[in-house]
């Protein structure tokens, strides 16, 4: 039997362990998408409207500038998060995301999604608690290929 | 250590490099080659994966390189030299038929002999492959009698993806049974792997990390972020092996110049155990 958004969403890594009433309140605003490899998810510069949790696949993270190949600075993949331009003014996107892997996620609308934490503050400082901490993790990461970790080798 | 113990009467000074002859020369990314040498006259004596030996330009200068093979089960000896310097470029531009000088093998090494009945974590960093890579074969080569055996998992990290070492062979490590994860820092679109930092893969490894062993290698730096991420999994201190490099010149523990805290690289290392000690050296800016 198909698990519902709900489900979905109760038992991914990033949600996992909100409370069922929280979970149905993210769940409203939610639904299931499929894109397959290749596929463009948002594009740089567009309005960004969606929060995606990955449930298998991967998604890249594109930068692109004039006269240049795009750069993948990033990839998220199962179980992960992308998308947070939703979350902040002006809404757009900063980053072109790229399907790699068949992409299975939910879709959360962002507007919706901030409508509902707007009107009940405990869930809001529940999925600003979840969030910040991968942006957190990101934010290390980042600092760690600031060090171009690879770049002085041992072994050499 | 092993001070140049070798087959017949004849005791030869540590000092002294043995005439190694140029039998293939592969070239692995844009300023990095693997030298396959046999001996011209005699050979060192056998090498353990994880040990160095110092090569000789001659005429040009010595550094110490890690053996990059298992010459205990295979030939020839293989070293994996990236050009950053004056001897390395002169090492790697040794025609094939050249003769350059080897003398060691010195250090310790990976253990691998005792991490048959153990799942095995083995992380590297850009050139830190080239160290782990005889480990990796003869881990997998302990599997292969009965097609079973522990979990061998291989994480890679490079700048991008033509930085990556032995970019065949891993697919062949795969292929024999090894779990194999490949990170880049930057791609341009068409690398279908992922692109972030080694620490990031590590979660997705399929090992019971309070069990498992891991070798790690690299630079410093991402030696002792990857090693606080494994203890942060559950992985204890002391199953964290690492490699570490310094300005190994002697190789047998007489010049000092490879000193490191209360170690001589050379000598005590490079493969040491992270523990407590190890993590407070790798943490000091003063060292």
């Amino acid at each position: 039997m198909a698990e519902s958004i709900a489900e979905l969403i109760g038992r991914h890594p990033v949600l996992e362990g909100l409370s069922p009433e929280d979970v149905e309140q993210v769940a409203g605003c939610s639904h299931n998408i499929v894109a397959e490899m290749g596929e463009i998810l948002f594009r740089e510069g567009d309005p960004a409207t969606t929060l995606y949790l990955i449930r298998r696949g991967q998604v890249s993270l594109e930068i692109h500038a004039p006269g240049r190949e795009p750069l993948v600075i990033e990839t998220v993949g199962d179980g992960s998060v992308v998308g947070w331009s939703w979350l902040f003014p002006p809404y757009r996107w900063t980053l072109t995301g790229r399907v790699t892997a068949t992409l299975g996620a939910v879709a959360i609308d962002g507007s919706c999604l901030r409508g509902k934490a707007d009107a009940d503050r405990a869930l809001g400082y529940v999925l600003m608690r979840r969030f910040a901490a991968i942006m957190l993790q990101r934010l290390l990461a980042t600092r760690l290929r600031l060090l171009d970790l690879y770049g002085d080798g041992a072994g050499s | 250590m092993a001070l140049a113990a070798e087959a017949g009467s004849e005791v030869r000074h540590p000092l002294t490099p043995l005439r190694y002859r140029v039998v293939g020369k592969r070239r692995e990314t844009e300023d990095t080659v693997t030298l396959s040498l046999l001996p011209v006259d005699r050979p060192i004596a056998l090498t353990r994966p994880g040990q160095f030996n110092m090569l000789t330009g001659f005429g040009v200068g010595e550094i110490a390189i890690s053996i990059s093979n298992d010459p205990a089960a295979e030939e020839p000896l293989e070293h994996t030299i990236r050009a950053v310097g004056a001897v390395s470029s002169a090492l790697c531009q040794t025609p094939p038929e050249g003769v350059i000088g080897v003398r060691g093998p010195f250090g310790t090494d990976w253990g691998v002999a005792e991490l048959s009945q153990t799942d095995t974590i083995v992380v590297a960093g850009g050139i830190g492959l080239a160290p782990l890579r005889g480990a990796i074969r003869a881990l997998l080569e302990r599997r292969r009698p009965s097609g079973k055996g522990h979990l061998l998992s291989v994480v890679v990290g490079a700048r991008n993806p033509s930085q990556l070492l032995f970019e065949e062979e891993m697919l062949a490590w795969q292929r024999a049974g090894a779990h194999l994860q490949v990170t880049v820092d930057t791609a341009r679109p068409g690398w279908s792997g992922p692109v972030g930092v080694v620490t990031d893969q590590l979660a997705r490894v399929p090992a019971d990390f309070s069990n498992a062993v891991a070798l790690v290698c690299g630079p410093e730096v991402m030696i002792r972020y990857t090693a606080r991420a494994l203890v942060d999994l559950g992985m204890p201190r002391d199953h964290i092996r690492i490699s570490l490099e310094r300005n190994m010149q002697c190789g047998v523990g007489l010049c000092g110049h490879c000193q490191l805290g209360p170690w001589l690289t050379c000598r005590d290392g490079p493969v040491f155990t992270y523990d407590l000690r190890a993590e407070g050296i790798l943490a000091s800016p003063h060292r």
